[in-house]
């Protein structure tokens, strides 16, 4: 590709995107819009395509059809491949390396070069953590250890856009939260992260937007930093007779019991200080009220419905 | 140029690293003790009675051997040495992170091509050269055509190394491999059939072995040097292992460097539609 690359407010974006190998359709019709500057989570069961995908937006696989635009350029673009940072799902590199020289090789296939570049290899090691390591290869190191080498290998050339193919997957509690702390601050920087994953409470406590694909296409697409509009509402009170449930049925909908308590769906928390002013006035002493929002994997088990068998 | 260096680099200190340049030498040193040894007992505890003529083929038969062993080991080196070079990273996952980096696909292959040639011709080269001096210093015993022999033999090892980099973008490591020696077992076996139409006067057989030295040249480039190394009453009249009466021209030389080149350059292009 030649010329300048085109300014467009997504970092990433493909239309009718496939790739098909022989009969097996593993993409068949991508249509993604990510924002600059967002954690933008990528969700689906095994076999979904989701590495396919990436794959295609990386040019490491061609599709079959269909189009995608990285930073304004085609996948494959060498300027806006300098822009980019990969964790793949299963990191692997020559392990006769050491994590320095790991980082070395490439940073300079990214264009970085002498003090600069030695400067961003000291940073990234103290980061994730292996600066008293240096003289080990990465054959020596675990599987943690290679995760955290393979994250700042991706973050190296302090990327705009950073692809992180389950990068928790081989990670401790620590590791996980220092996961996270990155992407906040990849976040605070203004990178775009696409985040692949299947552990969905790292994904609800990082990710500002998701989308759900099922066999290659988008089946849903939700924001997790706006209010969410369906919670439910969750009581622990003396009384629970008939006539309670009834007059609760006025704040909502779904009014059942479960166990002890009390739940219902409302259209907001906004509600939930009417429904304790009612249940004093009733005279019904209440031992706890509180909301829960649907969980990430309560949409996850929803959206891929019933069929999808677990992978 | 950049990329192509940081390629030929991680590829040499992987070699290093990976003990596979020890090896070759450690190996390669064993044998030319081995042959040092050999050819010290033969040399002393001959018959002082035999004529000097008697005596001067048997030290080119000797010196012939020498250079057969290393023959083989540079097809097993160029054979063996980048067999997983390409396929075993595809199969890894390492080529993800490498190919997915502002470098292109055709400099990966390069790189890595470069470095093993230039492995392939230090190793054969060095080689070479031991059986030579081994021969000299213990019999006194001097070859000529030296240089044109390491340059056919590099040059057989290097269309070898451009066969198997080819296959590893497109095949197996083990399926690589197994065509690889395929593809040296068949120019052989086309040599032999050259030599036998040749020695039969049957004009069939002898184009047949040509058209397979032409698909399989690397047979052609031996036979090649060992005319060079040998005296032509020996090479062409004699009835040794080592003879060969029909005598590959220049052309196949020039062919077999087309055909590397040719084969490096189509492996560049399977590797740059490979699914990674």
């Amino acid at each position: 590709m030649t010329g300048a690359l085109a300014m467009t407010d997504n970092a990433i974006e493909t239309r009718a995107l496939r790739k098909q190998f022989g009969t097996h359709v593993a993409v068949a019709d991508l249509w993604l819009q990510v924002p600059r500057g967002q954690v933008f989570g990528f969700l689906g069961p095994n076999g979904a395509g989701k590495t396919t995908s990436i794959k295609m937006l990386l040019g490491l696989v061609a599709p079959t059809s269909g189009d995608a635009r990285l930073l304004g350029a085609a996948p494959g673009d060498h300027r806006v491949r300098a822009r980019i940072g990969f964790l793949p799902e299963h990191f692997r590199f020559h392990d006769c390396l050491t994590a320095r020289e790991l980082l070395r090789v490439h940073g300079r296939l990214q264009g970085m070069r002498g003090g600069p570049l030695e400067r961003r290899i000291d940073y990234l090691l103290a980061r994730v953590d292996l600066s008293d390591t240096e003289h080990l290869y990465l054959r020596q190191f675990s599987k943690g250890m290679l995760q955290r080498a393979g994250l700042a290998q991706a973050l190296i050339a302090a990327p705009e856009l950073v692809f992180l193919d389950e990068p928790t997957s081989g990670l401790d509690p620590l590791g996980r939260v220092l996961v996270r702390e990155l992407i906040e601050e990849l976040r605070e920087r203004g990178t775009t992260v696409f985040l692949n994953s299947h552990l969905l409470g790292e994904v609800e406590a990082t990710c500002d937007r998701v989308i759900f694909v099922k066999q290659g296409c988008v089946v849903h697409e939700m924001s997790l930093t706006e209010p969410e509009q369906i919670v439910s509402a969750e009581l622990r009170i003396d009384r629970l007779d008939s006539a309670t449930l009834e007059g609760l049925r006025g704040f909502g909908r779904d009014v059942r019991l479960s166990g002890g308590t009390v739940i219902l769906r409302v259209d907001s928390e906004a509600v939930m200080p009417e429904i304790a002013r009612w249940l004093v006035g009733q005279g019904i002493a209440i031992h706890a009220l509180g909301t829960r929002r649907k969980s990430l994997e309560e949409w996850f088990i929803e959206v891929m419905g019933a069929d999808q068998r677990p992978g | 140029m950049q990329n192509l260096l940081t390629i030929m680099q991680l590829t040499f200190l992987e070699l290093r690293r990976r003990r596979i340049v020890l090896a070759a030498l450690a190996c390669g040193a064993g044998f030319l003790m081995v042959f040092a040894a050999a050819i010290y007992l033969l040399h002393n505890f001959q018959s002082p009675s035999r004529p000097l003529l008697q005596i001067r083929i048997i030290l080119q038969l000797q010196m012939l051997v020498g250079l057969y062993a290393v023959n083989l080991m540079t097809v097993t080196v160029a054979v063996m040495l980048p067999v997983d070079a390409i396929s075993g990273e595809i199969a890894s996952g390492v080529m993800q992170t490498l190919a997915s980096k502002p470098v292109r696909r055709a400099q990966i292959v390069l790189g890595k091509w470069l470095i093993y040639w230039l492995m392939i011709a230090a190793y054969t080269t060095t080689m070479i050269v031991g059986v030579v001096l081994v021969m000299r210093v213990i019999t006194g015993f001097s070859q000529p055509h030296v240089p044109a022999a390491v340059g056919l033999m590099t040059l057989q090892g290097t269309v070898l190394l451009s066969v198997v980099v080819a296959g590893g973008a497109r095949l197996t490591t083990i399926a690589n491999g197994m065509i690889a020696f395929g593809f040296y077992s068949v120019a052989v076996v086309g040599g032999w059939i050259e030599q036998i139409g040749v020695m039969m006067g049957d004009s069939g057989a002898r184009y047949v072995g040509t058209a397979i030295s032409l698909l399989s040249p690397t047979d052609a480039l031996w036979r090649r040097a060992l005319y060079l190394l040998q005296p032509p009453m020996m090479s062409q009249v004699a009835m040794t292992p080592f003879s060969s009466p029909s005598v590959p021209s220049v052309a196949m030389i020039w062919w077999a460097v087309a055909f590397a080149v040719g084969v490096l350059a189509l492996s560049t292009s399977w590797f740059a539609k490979r699914s990674l």
